[in-house]
């Protein structure tokens, strides 16, 4: 099977989930026979192209032009479009991020073509590729084939395959070949603009060791005082999923998830939080998690070391004060 | 400004799903408006409050998703469609996104809204497909929207704290990120107008659309486990107090 992996570079560095997406391929590569390729795309990233050649990749191809130096989905998709009928290949990886999202689909649209977003994982059964997708926020797996003809499109999540596990290239170097993509400013509709950060975040959680993290459990921001009395008597900072932030109970600099910080600390303390997987690679890293939820198919105990199976409302009160006599 | 709204109609968040080859069992369980998509609906309301137009809320599924589309007219859509389909569960990204993109261009639309995903199949490709099919400009994730003449100011949510602003020229889609509004409830008044507004019916024949699927889903279950998860029982207190134990003796993190 012929790979070709869509690589996404920021601002003039990898992004560490290309790599992963790379291993992915590679692993694909080893269980079908194939080869993996990879395209850099962008303006003068000639270096980036020649960073990647070290790995073991069949072909790094370079497509530069112009009018790429800022990603809009129109000057991907034209691109890649051409890039993928001159190469041809029957599996188009990509890393699963807001980018990919924001184009990939059209780009697999404008060939007629289907795209498994947001994989897991994949296996190989009988010469048939199965990708391995979440659904129902995490509450269930799925196992998903392609139907028809290639090239197939998908897209692995943040943190599903190992970045360190990529191959180094056997003979030296994979050769750089550059493609030429026609554009004109024309195909090009929307105009992107300034980049920004919000006002700086005052708290940095990815140094906090001990984190407590509440969930939609929590049910209403007047109970959020029995989560901060359990964050105080552990000596740990507050932080929330997505739609805690969303309803304005907790500021948005708090939020860890996909769109919000990435933590690894000593401690997470998840409090009625479901586990969804826009949450859980926001934390999946840390060193020990615990997870209070009265739900025990939730999926949040699939990644914690211990569990409480329980009201969140009982817990919380009877664990402060455990810490508090711990302490005295 | 005439905007139609795509909304989803999954599951209720705290119901059981009981798997059933590579659906669920829909029969003992609630179902609610798609959480992302009621952001879409109130941006597309609060637009059309500061812009005049309509609101069409549009919804594919089985009879039941009529439920979703009078919540969306109760709370100020105008009226709905309603493509209604039985195997709306067994489609794909693309299929679904055929028959939706059929029925927006029946329609004198400025602006189609979509959430950022659903909660019960995830794929997180409508509005980009729609697009796609309907040869207009997009954007995702957006977390503002003004409306300049003739065009869109979009602020875009990036990863890692990061935001763009950008412009994006009129007819397009968009598919909004949560948390970009505070959503509304219906009122009363809102329930009792929404009686009698119309709801359109259309369905694949009628749109014309024939699919042929580009993936399958095999099968759906309950994942492996990765990680050996010990269950501390007992009354809140004894299992508060167990957690104490192993966080200081065990896992050594407190």
């Amino acid at each position: 099977m012929k790979i070709l992996v869509v690589a996404e570079q920021r601002q003039g560095k990898w992004n560490n989930i290309s790599f992963e997406t790379l291993v992915a391929a590679q692993q694909i590569a080893a269980a079908t026979s194939g080869t993996v390729s990879v395209v850099v795309i962008g303006k003068g990233v000639a270096a980036l192209a020649d960073e990647l050649a070290s790995r073991n990749l069949a072909e790094v191809l370079l497509v530069e032009h112009d009018l790429l130096e800022s990603y809009t989905p129109d000057s991907y998709c034209v691109a890649l479009k051409q890039v993928i009928e001159a190469a041809k290949p029957d599996l188009v990886l990509f890393p699963h991020t807001y980018q990919v999202r924001d184009f990939a689909p059209k780009l697999a649209a404008s060939l007629g073509k289907g795209m498994i977003g947001d994989c897991i994982g994949f296996r190989s059964e009988g010469g048939n590729l199965v990708f391995v997708r979440q659904m129902f926020q995490g509450k269930t797996a799925s196992d998903v084939t392609f139907t028809g003809t290639p090239p197939w499109f998908a897209s692995f999540q943040a943190g599903a395959f190992r970045a360190d596990l990529l191959a180094a290239h056997p003979g030296g170097k994979a050769p750089i070949n550059a493609l030429k993509a026609t554009l004109n400013a024309s195909d090009i509709r929307t105009k992107p603009l300034e980049l920004f950060k919000e006002a700086k975040s005052a708290v940095d959680l990815t140094q906090a060791p001990l984190i407590v993290a509440i969930g939609r459990g929590i049910k209403a921001p007047e109970n959020i005082a029995q989560a901060e009395a359990l964050a105080k008597a552990l000596g740990a900072e507050l932080a929330a999923s997505r739609p805690i932030c969303d309803e304005g109970w907790l500021p948005m600099e708090r939020q860890i998830g996909s769109s919000g910080q990435t933590v690894a600390p000593k401690l997470y303390l998840a409090l009625g939080i479901s586990g969804a997987i826009q949450h859980v690679v926001g934390m999946k890293g840390s060193r020990t998690i615990v997870a209070v939820n009265k739900d025990q198919n939730a999926p949040i105990f699939e990644i914690a070391d211990y569990g409480i199976v329980a009201d969140i409302f009982e817990v919380m009160p009877a664990l402060t004060e455990e810490l508090q006599k711990s302490k005295s | 400004m005439n905007i139609i709204v795509c909304v989803k109609q999954v599951p209720a968040k705290d119901a059981p799903l009981a798997i059933a080859g590579n659906w669920i069992k829909e029969s003992d369980i609630g179902f609610e408006m798609n959480e992302p998509d009621t952001y879409a609906l109130e941006e597309a309301l609060r637009l059309k409050e500061k812009h005049g137009g309509e609101v069409i809320a549009l919804s594919l599924g089985p009879e039941r998703v009529k439920q979703t589309i009078k919540e969306a007219l109760a709370k100020g859509a105008d009226r709905g469609i309603h493509i209604a389909d039985d195997n709306f569960a067994q489609l794909d990204p693309l299929g679904s996104a055929k028959l939706l993109a059929a029925a927006i261009a029946s329609q004198k639309c400025d602006l189609v809204l979509t959430g950022l995903q659903s909660d019960d199949h995830g794929f997180g490709q409508t509005g980009v497909l729609l697009a796609g099919l309907l040869n207009l400009p997009h954007a995702t994730l957006i977390m503002q929207i003004e409306v300049l003449d003739g065009k869109l100011k979009l602020k875009r949510e990036l990863e890692a704290g990061w935001f763009q602003w950008m412009e994006c020229p009129l007819p397009a889609v968009l598919s909004i990120q949560s948390g970009i509004n505070k959503v509304r409830y219906a009122t009363l008044k809102g329930i009792m107008a929404a009686k009698k507004k119309e709801i359109a019916i259309v369905t694949r024949e009628s749109l014309g659309v024939t699919i042929e699927p580009t993936q399958k889903i095999e099968k759906i279950y309950v994942p492996t486990k990765t990680k050996k998860t010990e269950f501390l029982t007992g009354t809140p207190k004894e299992a508060a107090a167990k957690l104490v134990e192993k966080l200081k003796f065990e896992a050594r993190v407190i």
